[in-house]
């Protein structure tokens, strides 16, 4: 059967809606919050038409939206919630409950800064503070990736392999509002795609009743959180597996990163979401001019894919990590850090410099990407990277 | 009308050997409620006492399915259970006729938990909260809640040279949930078993929300014998402190009025948290608590008459 092909213009957060229509979740709890907003509010009519089965929980708090998604979840249904922000930072306490429970919601996260100051645009401050929470984590750089990460993100979540939460990260207003030609993958082969959710164990089982979220103590407390890291673990193969199988209905390619021009490339960028497109149309101009530029778009966060950057990276003389999130560490982002730990034990390191960058919606324009080439090209003949981090573009 | 000999043939939700204290109001509340649920049931949990001392994993009290996720979320949490089963009902994937029961302490309730508790009210989910009210945080060891009365000695308003202990009244939580303008709402004792249980059947009934506030003394913060439970649950109906009524569809309801009202100081001297209110000095405060309780006593019967006019 030939591949649907027949673009169509949404906005990010339309797109996801209807990747969630498609999806068809018995249970939505949500409440709003810019720029996840209009997600509910399309789903909301959604269910006011009748185009759906989700029964909606408007609830009053995104502490409630959480906690409503894990109690369906838990009962036995397909459960979903949407966040940004402040909201996500409002969940915390239930994002260790969701994954420690092993329940598999998937759940869009607009990306946006997180107060004070108070912003609504945005930057990696919300998700980049979840990381430690068992969620996995995708970003996505454009309408077209939120929606195939959104599809792929239940199937992810539901295998039996791995049972644990996704979050599916993309850039608040640039991608969540702005308005791109996508390929949606007919109803029938999404229903199908993801089939129907059979847990393993849920509340609405009378004949044998459970006992969800009961007090461990420290006999046991250790080797469930070994099992829920093994479910982490288990992820680095599903993920690949589902991607694989999504190729299939949809032709397009996923996995742990895009390279983009990167094969020979000694100059390179890393970085996540929207920034990226900007950085792709710079590393094609300097490509023209016979640079060996190139760049690398990170997918999944959680599980951190570390053999797999350091092998794509390894051939590079000079990377530049940008971070769209502070971690005040004083020692860089959070990207920064983690890939650094991952060269530890590799023969070859590339020279590394780190920048923070569009932080609260600041824009990052082709004419910022080119400085940070230029940075690169400096250090390489050089030797050497004459500051670790540096924030792009701040005043001082 | 049951009788205590039908109603102990009931099954029961709540198996013996769980860890709570002799005495403790929580799990009696618990059986008496749960047996007017009359077929499966699923139980959403605060943290707190009852969760703590039920489910020692492995081990668990509970033999009906049962829920707890945190603290201030557990109407939350229940809503979410509560709309799953809707979905699924509707789809055909689930057929039986389920309820819904959620307990938490009166730190759960009227506390942490008091805004995911009135926007489920609010939404009228079709569920039971229940809360057994001991009037403090008893579980991380005695402190003062909204719902502790005045002149109470807790862990963080202690009797001192300059403290009588809490110098505020309680939250009225009974009637702020009334005022949610739910299907049902009523505020029950264990002493008045019977009462207790037609008020439970009736929340159960009730399409769409329903809450009880059930008082439930704790030997270890009330300072009282484990055997005097009960007692002390009379006392305070008796006295008015904890008046019994119900409201349903705006209409209050008084369902049991003392033939003879005692003074409030019948109930505060049974127990060791309000000892010190009986030495010289605080002659005063006993006078402000029984003003107080007059006060709200009077207020109720005038609910109750002009409500049913």
């Amino acid at each position: 059967m030939a591949l649907e092909t027949k673009q169509v213009a949404m906005t990010g957060n339309e797109a996801v809606a209807n990747a969630i229509k498609q999806i068809n979740p018995d249970v939505i709890a949500a409440y709003p919050i810019t720029p996840q907003t209009d997600i509910v509010q399309f789903y909301s009519t959604f269910v006011a038409n009748g185009l759906v089965d989700t029964q909606m929980v408007t609830v009053e708090s995104e502490h409630s939206a959480m906690s409503a998604t894990i109690g369906a979840s838990a009962a036995g249904a397909r459960a979903m919630t949407a966040t940004s922000s402040q909201g996500l930072a409002l969940m915390h306490e239930l994002l260790h409950i969701a994954s420690g429970f092993r329940l598999p919601i998937a759940m869009p996260v607009v990306n946006r800064a997180v107060s004070a100051p108070i912003n609504i645009h945005c930057d990696h401050s919300d998700t980049m503070a979840a990381l430690t929470t068992g969620w996995i984590q995708i970003y996505g750089e454009n309408a077209q990736e939120a929606y195939d990460n959104m599809i792929q993100a239940v199937k992810i979540a539901e295998d039996p392999r791995v049972k644990l939460p996704v979050m599916v990260c993309y850039d608040g207003f640039i991608t969540s509002h702005a308005v791109e030609n996508l390929v949606l993958v007919p109803d029938e082969k999404v229903k199908e795609f993801v089939g129907e959710y059979k847990p393993q164990h849920r509340l609405f089982d009378f004949d044998n009743p459970i006992t969800f979220g009961p007090l461990v103590l420290p006999d046991y407390f250790s080797e469930i959180k070994a099992q829920e890291a093994e479910g982490m673990l288990a992820a680095r193969e599903v993920i690949l597996e589902v991607a694989k199988e999504y190729e299939k209905i949809s032709g397009r390619k996923y996995g742990w990163f895009e390279g983009y021009k990167l094969d020979d490339a000694e100059r390179v960028i890393v970085v996540l979401s929207s920034a990226a497109g900007t950085a792709k149309v710079v590393v094609d101009e300097l490509r023209a001019q016979g640079e060996k530029v190139g760049l690398l778009k990170p997918r999944v966060l959680r599980p951190f894919p570390a053999e797999e950057l350091v092998k794509a990276l390894s051939g590079a003389k000079v990377v530049a990590v940008m971070d769209r999130a502070e971690t005040f560490s004083t020692q860089g982002g959070q990207i920064f850090t983690e890939l650094r730990a991952a060269f530890y034990e590799a023969p070859k390191k590339p020279l590394m410099r780190n920048y923070i960058f569009g932080l609260g919606g600041r824009d990052t324009t082709t004419a910022h990407i080119r400085t940070v080439f230029e940075q690169l090209k400096q250090d390489q003949e050089r030797g050497s990277v004459d500051r670790k981090v540096t924030h792009l573009d701040v005043r001082v | 009308m049951a009788s205590l000999k039908e109603l102990s043939a009931i099954p029961e939700v709540l198996a013996p050997g769980h860890r709570l204290c002799a005495g403790c109001g929580a799990p009696i509340v618990v059986r008496q409620i749960t047996r007017a649920a009359k077929g499966p049931l699923v139980v959403t949990n605060a943290t707190g006492c009852l969760e703590v001392s039920t489910t020692v994993y492995p081990y668990t009290s509970w033999n009906t399915p049962w829920i707890h996720t945190a603290f201030e979320n557990a109407a939350a949490t229940a809503s979410g259970v509560e709309a799953a089963y809707q979905s699924l009902k509707r789809q055909g994937k689930v057929d039986k006729e389920v309820k819904f029961v959620v307990f938490g302490g009166d730190g759960g309730t009227y506390d942490i938990g008091f805004q995911s508790l009135s926007g489920a009210m609010e939404r009228n989910h079709n569920l039971v909260y229940v809360c057994y009210d001991n009037g403090a945080y008893m579980n991380t060891g005695i402190q003062r809640s909204s719902a502790t009365p005045k002149g109470a000695d807790t862990t963080t308003s202690p009797v001192g040279k300059l403290s009588y202990g809490k110098r505020e009244n309680r939250k009225d939580l009974t009637q702020i949930m009334a005022a949610h303008n739910i299907p049902y709402a009523a505020q029950v004792s264990p002493a008045h078993w019977n009462d207790l249980y037609q008020k439970a059947e009736k929340a159960f009934a009730a399409n769409g929300a329903a809450f009880i506030n059930a008082l439930a003394p704790c030997p270890r913060g009330w300072r009282h014998d484990s055997k005097d439970t009960i007692e002390i649950c009379r006392l305070a109906v008796d006295t008015c402190f904890w008046p019994l009524y119900e409201v349903v569809e705006g209409k209050t309801r008084v369902t049991y009025k003392p033939r003879e009202k005692k003074p409030v100081t019948e109930f505060l001297k049974a127990q060791g948290r309000f000892r010190h209110l009986f030495q010289p000095g605080n002659e005063g405060v006993l006078e402000e608590i029984q003003k107080e309780v007059d006060r709200r006593w009077e207020e109720l019967l005038a609910l109750e008459e002009i409500s049913n006019r």
